[in-house]
């Protein structure tokens, strides 16, 4: 039997003191992921430091501050449940594609138990992470990648390197990546605010880093800047059965269109594609005061997926997110074909 | 106990009363309130005395020998009693079953075969210390991968005893002489059968007596086969399986783990030693069912008329255990042409043994068959009910014998008539509803009547006018208690509450496999012989402690082919943007003989069709060639029909009996929901998108 040392934190700045001074020392906030790691043997922690009861469940609608871009703006609180996130009145009118992303993902009770900042700090399904006979560099640094050469369809297709090409599992995440939420973060030092984007990592040389922040550091919160273009956003998840199913793809995105049709803003992510949530940037730039045509949309995406590399057994995303970013973006435009 | 033979007569119609009522579910409360002891729930003695726990080491090598197992960090885990390994374990007597020869050798045959087992206080010490266990291997290369190799080979039979290879006429002259030749293979993924509970067992061994409460389909094959190995009588081994949560035939035969749990039992005499295997496992030790290849040519005249069926298989079996998936056992019966070829070749591959998954044979036969019957509709103009109508055989083209009952039409005309099918557009990509390309399909399905000999009843009578009966049968949630009931009420023309059963326990007389879709009508069999002759020999009303034992026998006629039929309608519908493939609507209609409790048949039939929607849409092991080893090893990525798949879903049974069948009159209902399903639904793609899909999982990459 394995034995660890469990603290149920009382105030967040004593969570972050205990998990940053213990290099064993793990976060657990609703369990749904960390609990099956420890049952697998992929995650040891010596000491779990509970943050589930750490008063940061609610949801208020706020002027935000600057750093997050000012403006009137949505706060959630770390452990604000799933369920509860996706059902709030504020996120389904002003940022549909959160609570939309929510329900797309995994099942009811694990949203009931699933906080929002646990979410983000998931980690990848990648078969072989999950198994701790096979070689992992994610799991164990340096042991290899399985995956390349092995189950390929949820492989990566874009920011992969030759240590690890799995993608990042969460769907809220894509629709945070999408709005351009901004995460704030305690640490030993104090708080800090996180620009989405920058939350997440490719894997380059070090794949067990899914995330730029710190051990020890804890996401408190999460922001949500309101525009025009978040109050008109949606999410597609494909995926092989109708629920309880990772994205084969998944598309969040958001559209703001002038009065003549042409695109004011837009802001497109994909889930199933990066070791990341993949904003699209370069798609978008190409679609920015242009008629978001069919045609236009995959010529956007193309541009976006020219570095794309694929096996035999993920080539379908390339094709699949370019198909999904086009329904979810004609959908925005009221259903015009 | 000896039985008598006792010629069974079939169930008078006037006689039947309990048979055919939806009598509920006997043990249903029980279960829904978690008071039905699964496997390692039982607290009895002897299972109370102080348990152990087991923990399996697998493999990490596909293919070698250990060279030294060393368990020194796991032996000084607090908790840890003993780890067992190929050196230190009991030794079996000789055998002819490499997959039941645990720890008795060297030599590594799969990746994730038993290496070596840990016994401790604790599963949690058990779980811990098996992962200090260290094994050092002698790796030798390997093929894991499904593809035809220099070994290739064409068995003598495949499962259970048919021959690999049957021809008939001139297949390749009508070919080429038929208007219309359909030219096709088709492919069905690795699949795991994941019954619901795990198998897992408690075993104690007292010395004298090896005591085992399992998850089995068969209490009886389990002694039968596990006792000779283990150099006892069979009377030393006692087996009970009252409650067990499925098998899909995964528990038809004991594999590795039991063994594993019984050697370590008997290092512990007097304690109990109790295994569940983890999900993860399953993947490994406990069955699959092998990916096949099925190359299919039909040839046809003008008007649909079938002159030639050729249906040659490509599967692997394990190199160290053979096991031949009847693939094209189906075909023979199933439609009549003179001129026709069946055969199986065999990859031997270096990995777990394939076994029984729920129709074995007539899954992956009939997925193959029906969706190149499709084809054949589109390539002569034809609608695909009528092609099969006009290729009814007259007697079975196989045997020459005449069906007892050959259902197909009606199904396929009931189900037509229910489904809406005239309003259906004969082009395919001829709808599209919003975002989803909409079409429907149409695929039959059959599976034969067998009732097994083997099965015995015994009866008592009891006081007020109860009747004690007991058979060694196990209900693994097919609802066999409660039929089993209702059949002995009406064998005995009383009330079914004056009927008190026993199952599942091998000191009761003995019963053959909860598969095969064969409970019902064999133990049935038994129960209706033994009950006409308990009344011959004690009449109508008995002194209470009378009894009789009596085993079936002119149970099934010998003179007919003996088959259900059946036909799924699915409709489906497929994403024009990603290609998401959904399954709104899937009606089966089946001739099956008679139903002996609609609740519990519907249900069999209902769980068929679902099982055949998984395994249409999703279901497919990953097993990575480079190591052997199944990746996709839980039901998060191994996925099966969530409860979101599966929306308006319909099962009918047509209104029939079949004594000729059994005396029960009914020809089993516990597989044949699972065949045909999946070709109706890449049927219904086709005519949805006008992409032929050749292959199970239809998944949504497929139509981009």
């Amino acid at each position: 039997m394995r034995e660890l040392d469990y603290h149920r934190a009382d105030d967040a700045a004593g969570a972050v003191a205990l998990v940053s001074g213990d290099p064993e020392a793990s976060f657990l906030g609703g369990g749904t992921n960390l609990v099956d790691h420890l049952k697998l043997g992929v995650a040891r922690p010596r000491v779990l430091v509970d943050i589930s009861r750490l008063p940061l469940d609610q949801v208020e609608e706020v002027e935000l501050p600057g750093d997050s871009g000012g403006g009137p703006g949505l706060r959630v609180g770390a452990n604000v449940r799933n369920s509860d996130l996706a059902a709030h009145p504020a996120v389904r009118s002003g940022w549909p594609v959160v609570s939309r992303a929510l329900l797309a993902g995994a099942s009811g009770q694990l949203r009931h138990q699933a906080t929002t900042g646990g979410n983000l700090m998931q980690r990848t399904r990648c078969v072989y992470f999950q198994d701790v006979t096979t070689a992992c560099n994610k799991r164990e640094p340096g042991s290899g990648c399985s995956a390349i050469g092995g189950y390929a369809r949820y492989n990566a297709v874009l920011g992969a390197s030759e240590h690890c090409v799995t993608v990042h599992p969460s769907d809220l995440a894509v629709a945070l990546a999408a709005v351009d939420a901004v995460v704030v973060v305690l640490g030993p030092d104090g708080e800090r605010r996180v620009p989405f984007e920058e939350l997440h990592r490719l894997p380059g040389d070090a794949p067990e880093r899914d995330t730029t922040l710190a051990h020890g550091e804890l996401i408190t919160a999460v922001e949500l800047p309101a525009s025009a273009a978040a109050a008109t956003s949606t999410y597609h998840k494909a995926r092989d059965r109708a629920s309880y199913a990772f994205a084969l793809v998944s598309v969040a995105a958001a559209l703001e269109l002038d009065e003549a049709g042409r695109v004011a803003d837009v802001r497109i992510a994909w889930g199933g594609i990066a070791h990341k949530p993949w904003r699209a940037r370069v798609a978008e730039q190409a679609l920015l005061g242009a008629e978001p045509t069919e045609e236009r949309v995959a010529a956007a995406c193309a541009d976006e997926l020219a570095d794309a590399r694929t096996s035999e057994g993920n080539a379908f995303k390339v094709p699949m997110v370019t198909a999904a970013t086009q329904h979810v973006l004609q959908s925005l435009q009221g259903g015009r074909r | 106990m000896s039985a008598v033979e006792q010629p069974v007569t079939p169930l008078e119609r006037d006689a039947i009363r309990s048979v055919g009522t939806a009598h509920p579910r006997v043990d249903g409360p029980l279960k829904v309130a978690g008071r039905a002891a699964y496997a390692v729930e039982h607290r009895e003695a002897p299972y109370d005395a102080r348990p152990l726990h087991a923990w399996l080491v697998q493999s990490t090598v596909a293919r070698g020998r250990v060279l030294a197992v060393d368990a020194a960090r796991a032996v000084a885990h607090p908790g840890v009693v003993s780890v067992l390994d190929h050196t230190s374990a009991p030794r079996l007597q000789e055998g002819e079953d490499r997959e039941l020869e645990v720890l008795q050798d060297d030599r590594v045959d799969f990746r994730g075969q038993i290496v070596a087992v840990v016994l401790a206080e604790t599963s949690e010490a058990a779980r811990e210390a098996a992962g200090l266990v260290e094994v050092a291997y002698d790796e030798q290369s390997h093929q894991a991968a499904f593809e035809e190799t220099e070994d290739t080979y064409e068995p003598e039979t495949v499962n259970p005893e048919m021959p690999a290879r049957t021809e008939e006429g001139d297949v390749d002259g009508a070919l080429a002489g038929a208007a219309v030749v359909v030219d096709a293979t088709y492919e069905t993924p690795v699949e795991h059968n994941n019954p619901l509970e795990p198998h897992a067992a408690i075993a104690h061994w007292d010395g004298e007596v090896l005591t085992l409460a399992d998850s089995t389909q068969g209490v009886h094959p389990v002694a039968q086969t596990l006792a000779p190995l283990l150099g006892l009588e069979q009377a030393q081994l006692h087996v009970v399986a009252p409650y067990v949560g499925g098998g899909f035939g995964s528990k038809g035969v004991p594999h590795a783990p039991e063994m594993a749990v019984v050697l370590a039992a008997m290092t512990q005499p007097g304690r109990a030693v109790r295994l569940a295997v983890t999900r993860q496992q399953m993947f490994a030790l406990t069955g699959h069912r092998t990916p096949t290849r099925s190359h299919f040519r039909l040839g046809a005249d003008a008007d649909g008329r079938l002159v030639a069926i050729e249906h040659e298989v490509l599967e692997p079996t394990s190199r160290w255990k053979e096991f031949g998936e009847q693939t094209a056992a189906p075909t023979r019966m199933m439609y009549a042409a003179r001129n026709r070829r069946t055969g199986h070749r065999l990859v031997p591959l270096d990995v777990a043994v394939p076994s029984w998954m729920r129709a074995p044979g007539e899954m992956p036969g009939m997925f193959a068959h029906e969706v190149a019957m499709d084809e054949l509709a589109v390539a002569c103009g034809l609608d695909p009910i009528e092609l099969r109508v006009r290729n009814e055989p007259d007697v079975d083209p196989e045997t020459g014998k005449p069906f007892s009952r050959r259902g197909l039409v009606d199904c396929l005309r009931r189900g037509a008539e229910r489904f809406g099918w005239s309003e259906r557009p004969a082009e395919a990509r001829a709808t599209l509803e919003g975002d989803w390309w909409v079409g429907t399909g149409v695929a039959a399905a059959t599976y034969p009547a067998m009732l097994n000999p083997g099965n015995e009843a015994r009866i008592s009578a009891a006081d007020g006018g109860h009747y004690d009966v007991a058979i060694g049968a196990v209900d693994i949630g097919t609802g066999a208690r409660t039929v089993l009931q209702q059949i002995a009420a009406d064998a005995l023309g009383v009330d079914a509450s004056c009927i008190r059963l026993r199952i599942a326990d091998t000191d009761l007389p003995p019963a053959t496999v909860a598969g095969g879709s064969s409970g019902t009508a064999s133990w049935g069999a038994a129960i209706v012989a033994t009950a006409q002759r308990f009344r011959a020999d004690h009449g109508d009303a008995p002194d209470p402690g009378v009894w009789t034992q009596a085993e079936a026998t002119d149970a099934q006629s010998e003179d007919h082919a003996l088959h259900s039929f059946g036909a799924s309608f699915a409709e489906v519908r497929v994403h024009r943007w990603t290609g998401e493939v959904r399954v709104p609507r899937l009606l089966g209609v089946y001739s099956v003989g008679r139903v002996i409790n609609p609740v519990t048949a519907r249900s069999q039939l209902i769980g068929g069709l679902v099982m055949g929607m998984s395994v249409g849409l999703f279901e497919e092991s990953y097993r990575d060639p480079r190591t052997g080893h199944v990746v996709t090893q839980d039901l998060a990525t191994y996925h099966v029909a969530s409860h979101a798949d599966v929306r308006d879903l319909q099962v009918e049974w047509l209104d029939e009996e079949d004594p000729l069948a059994s005396p029960v009159g009914g020809r089993g209902i516990g597989e044949i929901g699972v065949v045909g399903t999946a070709a109706s639904i890449a049927n219904a793609a086709f005519h949805a998108t006008g992409t032929r899909v050749r292959s199970i999982p239809v998944t949504a990459d497929r139509f981009l």
